[in-house]
């Protein structure tokens, strides 16, 4: 029996699609309400400038690519899929996850070295919200790669197409939090 | 994506043709390069020119445009491009932005709390005269940044 997201579209939009959509709508509140309290904390607390500028620009700038790099795969993946090529947009979700690989691999070396240094979660409060908000991001990650493995191994055979673009647009979403992330913990020093 | 091309690509998906967006999605990501380029070049460069121009306020506005000016460009671009959001129906744009919208509601109820760090000031008279005093106080907050700021002067001055 095929899942009912693949069978029901009563809002004219399909079901699974539509419960990406209100995941998304609810991490915009869960990062948005991080992200938030962040900027309000930076700005009414200016010795935070002392810590930020201990962040690595460079590992963030490679990882921004990386992320953006990935986007552009997995948006590959999704024309592939409507191309009706899914062998190709197997491939492609294991190349974006490959990306992800990567991005965890350069946040792995990134806070060893900061917590070598003593820059750990108990520091202070803006390291507090750097761990949080960089590892809240990494979980979603690491969750977006699993989901990418399960699915790129169905639509290899052929299997559950349209979950290709759900995960495409859920990776987006991790991606376009990063956009966010970047400036805030490792630009505005 | 234009509208144009938005409308061609509805309409093809409505009879089941599908055309190769590769292209299209390749100058994206070029357009994503070249702006998340200028934001890493932002902290380098905007701070050259405010000291050139003898206004270090016009090298914190380039570092500030560079970096949030440009994040919303690109997550617009990664939205309505990437995730076709220019695409799907207008309900799920507005589901997004009535999220946003509690967002600024927290961020406004709860910011003058947290960026002050003292209420407004009270004037009270006493035998002594007129006191003033604030409504609250953040003892903590005020302590810690005097704390890491003298710090970091007195690291500054060896």
């Amino acid at each position: 029996m095929k899942p009912i997201a693949t069978t029901r579209s009563a809002t004219g939009i399909p079901t699974g699609r539509l419960a990406v959509w209100w995941v998304i709508v609810s991490e915009i509140v869960i990062f948005g309400g991080l992200l938030a309290s962040y900027i309000m904390h930076r700005i009414g607390h200016p010795e935070w400038a002392n810590y930020s500028i201990h962040t690595n620009i460079y590992a963030g700038a490679f990882n921004t690519w990386v992320l953006l790099t990935s986007s552009f795969f997995a948006v590959c993946a999704h024309n592939a899929v409507e191309m009706g090529n899914n062998k190709k947009a197997a491939k492609l979700l294991m190349v974006t996850t490959g990306f992800g690989l990567v991005f965890l691999v350069v946040k792995f070396f990134e806070w060893s070295h900061e917590i070598e240094l003593g820059y750990t979660i108990t520091a202070n409060t803006f390291w507090s919200f750097y761990y949080t908000a960089a590892g809240i991001h990494g979980l979603h990650v690491i969750a977006g790669m699993i989901l990418m493995i399960w699915i790129a191994n169905d639509v290899r055979q052929n299997k559950e197409v349209q979950r290709v673009e759900l995960i495409a647009n859920y990776w987006h979403f991790v991606d376009l939090v990063w956009v966010f992330l970047f400036p805030l913990l490792y630009i505005a020093k | 994506m234009s509208e144009e091309q938005a409308a061609a690509h509805e309409n093809a998906s409505e009879h089941g043709e599908h055309h190769d967006h590769t292209k299209h999605y390749l100058k994206i990501y070029g357009a994503l390069l070249v702006l998340a380029f200028i934001s890493f070049l932002g902290p380098e460069v905007g701070p050259t020119i405010g000291e050139m121009l003898g206004q270090p306020g016009i090298g914190r506005a380039i570092v500030l445009f560079t970096a949030f000016g440009i994040a919303l460009v690109k997550a617009y671009l990664v939205a309505s491009e990437f995730m076709h959001l220019k695409m799907e129906k207008k309900y799920i744009s507005y589901l997004m932005f009535t999220s946003l919208a509690f967002m600024l509601l927290f961020f406004s109820a709860v910011a003058p709390d947290v960026l002050n760090h003292q209420g407004a000031i009270h004037e009270i008279e006493t035998a002594e005269g007129i006191i003033t005093i604030p409504q609250w106080e953040n003892i903590a907050a005020k302590a810690e940044i005097q704390r890491v700021l003298e710090q970091s002067g007195a690291a500054g001055n060896h």
